[in-house]
């Protein structure tokens, strides 16, 4: 085991190193130079050449590169050109907008798609099962955003129990927060429920033909006991595999609901740092989601590894 | 036939015939504009109503469909001919230096969100239908070449394979000659799976205003512009958003009944 959590590592080391290169190359091309957009058009040429310099960008790529990184494995993201704050403030500000919502829309997803498949893989080829499979098949075919739509036209319009977009902020209270998370949580979590409902009724299907659940039934075991009792537990680990790679996916995917909600995340975030050319943020914001599915991916293959050692020799 | 195959080709050809017949013919023109006419709800001059400039819904929904088609299929075109040729060369060599980088190089790729990857190629390249066609395609890669590589990695094992290597092929040609016919089924399954997530990335992308740009129509456009209407005119909203769902449906339900009629085997294990 620990010679593979050396390789894993070695691997994962080798993964943030490359996708910090290549942020950086690509950012680096973006056309623009990000000192005169701060100073406008009407700019002296010395005026732009001073901010330059205090910004760093008249050092060599390559020390630009080293300071970044260094910066950012000290905890030191750099400082935004157009807000003039620490870039690492800002993104601590919105992951408390965007964390927030990754898990209540994982939560909620988990909560539908659990008894969903278990329901569906109980009942395999009843109406039951057909009315899960058809509703998942619809609910991978809807686009989020369109549902955030519908979903702000139903209860924040019509029936107007919640609040179109924005957000209060924790400080105004937990509730009011969740509220303003809840139909952006919604309509992140109905697409990745689907997915996640798929995959518990086919873990579930692939267990049950096991021979240790024949035995469990051969036992006197009801066909449901023996799935509460011996299914369930195994048929978990693929799932759990697939929850771990969603949490990364709906930390970043989040961007374009956080767009239909106007709320002040981390997509929002790279939206403005964009249009401004706050490159520092652009790049600091990509990297740090990079770096998150990274790990996340690492520590699902570790606790696959831990509870299924045959993978731990697989190349 | 499955219901599924009949179902999802049905489907998915009616948007292909709109986006087709959108070239010589439209009910309305997608530029004119009418104010006095917006917003209007479906009626039997404009069968599924206008929006906000009062253009004709059917008509932008038909050129639209020609977008999202496109940019989905040269998405697909892109993943499958890089993905293809690298999974059979990390096959091809298991184990070897070739297959580690190949296989590093797609958890790289799939380590990028791919909505963050069309955002940095955006930032760098500016919003257009070509940007999002190299921002969707480059993530269909690892998926094609992750595909290509398992599959044939098990018919290097096969006996078949085995004698054409005794009979003095070489690697590259017993790829191109045995392998990639026997996984050509699986390709063209993936490849309608992939083609229903171009639709929706396009869709998302251009919602944001990083795909095509005005004035060429987009079906995720129309669903930004009808955001501010919504409380006004529903449809505007409803409409274009039931036929990206249409279509995604259609190529899902395609790719399933494709899977079962090409691969028989695979329906017995699912039944």
């Amino acid at each position: 085991m620990l010679g593979y959590i050396v390789k894993r590592l070695i691997s994962l080391a080798i993964s943030l190193f490359v996708a910090s290169v290549v942020i950086f190359v690509v950012v680096e091309i973006a056309p623009g130079d990000p000192a005169s957009f701060m100073l406008g058009i009407n700019a002296q040429p010395d005026t732009v050449a001073a901010l330059r310099t205090e910004l760093g960008l008249d050092q060599s790529k390559l020390d630009r590169y080293l300071s970044w990184v260094g910066g950012m494995l000290t905890g030191d993201f750099g400082t935004s050109y157009t807000y003039r704050t620490p870039v690492v403030q800002m993104i601590a500000d919105r992951m408390w907008v965007s964390l927030p919502l990754a898990l209540y829309a994982l939560t909620l997803s988990t909560l539908i798609a659990f008894p969903a498949g278990i329901f569906a893989a109980a009942r395999r080829g009843g109406p039951g099962d057909l009315a899960v499979t058809g509703a998942t098949q619809l609910g991978v075919a809807i686009p989020n955003f369109w549902f955030a739509m519908m979903l702000v036209l139903i209860f924040a319009i019509n029936l107007r129990w919640f609040s179109a977009g924005g957000f209060p902020g924790w400080d105004k209270g937990f509730w009011g927060g969740m509220k303003a998370l809840t139909l952006p949580a919604i309509a992140l979590a109905l697409p990745q429920a689907a997915i996640l409902t798929r995959v518990m009724r086919s873990s579930l299907l692939d267990i049950l033909g096991e021979d240790f659940m024949r035995t469990a039934r051969a036992k006197g075991l009801t066909e449901r006991q023996a799935l509460w009792r011996h299914g369930l537990r195994n048929a978990l680990i693929p799932v759990l595999t697939i929850i771990g790679l969603q949490f990364a996916f709906l930390l970043a995917g989040a961007i374009i609901i956080e767009q239909v909600f106007f709320l002040p995340g981390l997509g929002r975030l790279i939206f403005q740092a964009i249009t401004q050319r706050d490159l520092i943020v652009v790049e600091s914001v990509v990297m740090l989601l990079v770096f998150a599915v990274i790990v996340v991916n690492f520590l699902v293959d570790l606790a696959y590894a831990a509870v299924d050692p045959r993978l731990r020799t697989r190349t | 036939m499955s219901r599924n195959l009949i179902l999802g080709g049905l489907l998915t050809s009616v948007f292909v015939i709109a986006a087709l017949l959108s070239f010589v013919w439209t009910p309305d023109s997608v530029e004119a504009m009418n104010i006095a006419g917006r917003l209007q709800p479906p009626s039997s001059d404009n069968w599924l109503g206008t929006d906000h400039f009062g253009r004709d819904i059917l008509s932008m929904l038909m050129v639209g469909a020609r977008t999202s088609i496109a940019v989905a299929l040269v998405a697909v075109g892109i993943g499958m001919g890089l993905g293809v040729p690298l999974g059979l060369a990390a096959a091809a060599r298991r184990g070897g230096m070739l297959d580690e980088v190949i296989m590093r190089m797609n958890d790289l790729i799939f380590a990028f969100p791919s909505l963050v990857i069309a955002i940095l190629i955006t930032a760098v390249f500016g919003p257009s239908a070509t940007n999002a066609i190299i921002a969707i395609g480059i993530f269909n890669i690892p998926v094609f070449a992750r595909i290509t590589r398992g599959a044939a990695l098990s018919l290097w094992k096969r006996e078949f394979i085995m004698a054409a290597q005794v009979a003095g092929k070489t690697r590259t040609r017993i790829s191109v000659e045995h392998i990639l016919p026997n996984v050509a089924n699986l390709l063209i399954v993936q490849g309608t799976i992939q083609f229903s997530l171009g639709i929706l990335a396009e869709a998302g992308l251009s919602y944001v205003g990083l795909g095509a740009q005005p004035p060429i129509p987009s079906w995720g456009r129309m669903l930004a512009d009808a955001q501010t209407m919504v409380s006004l005119a529903p449809h505007v909203a409803l409409i274009p958003g039931l036929t990206i769902i249409a279509m995604v449906l259609g190529l899902n339900l395609l790719g399933d009944g494709l899977r079962d009629a090409l691969d028989p085997r695979l329906k017995v294990v699912r039944a």
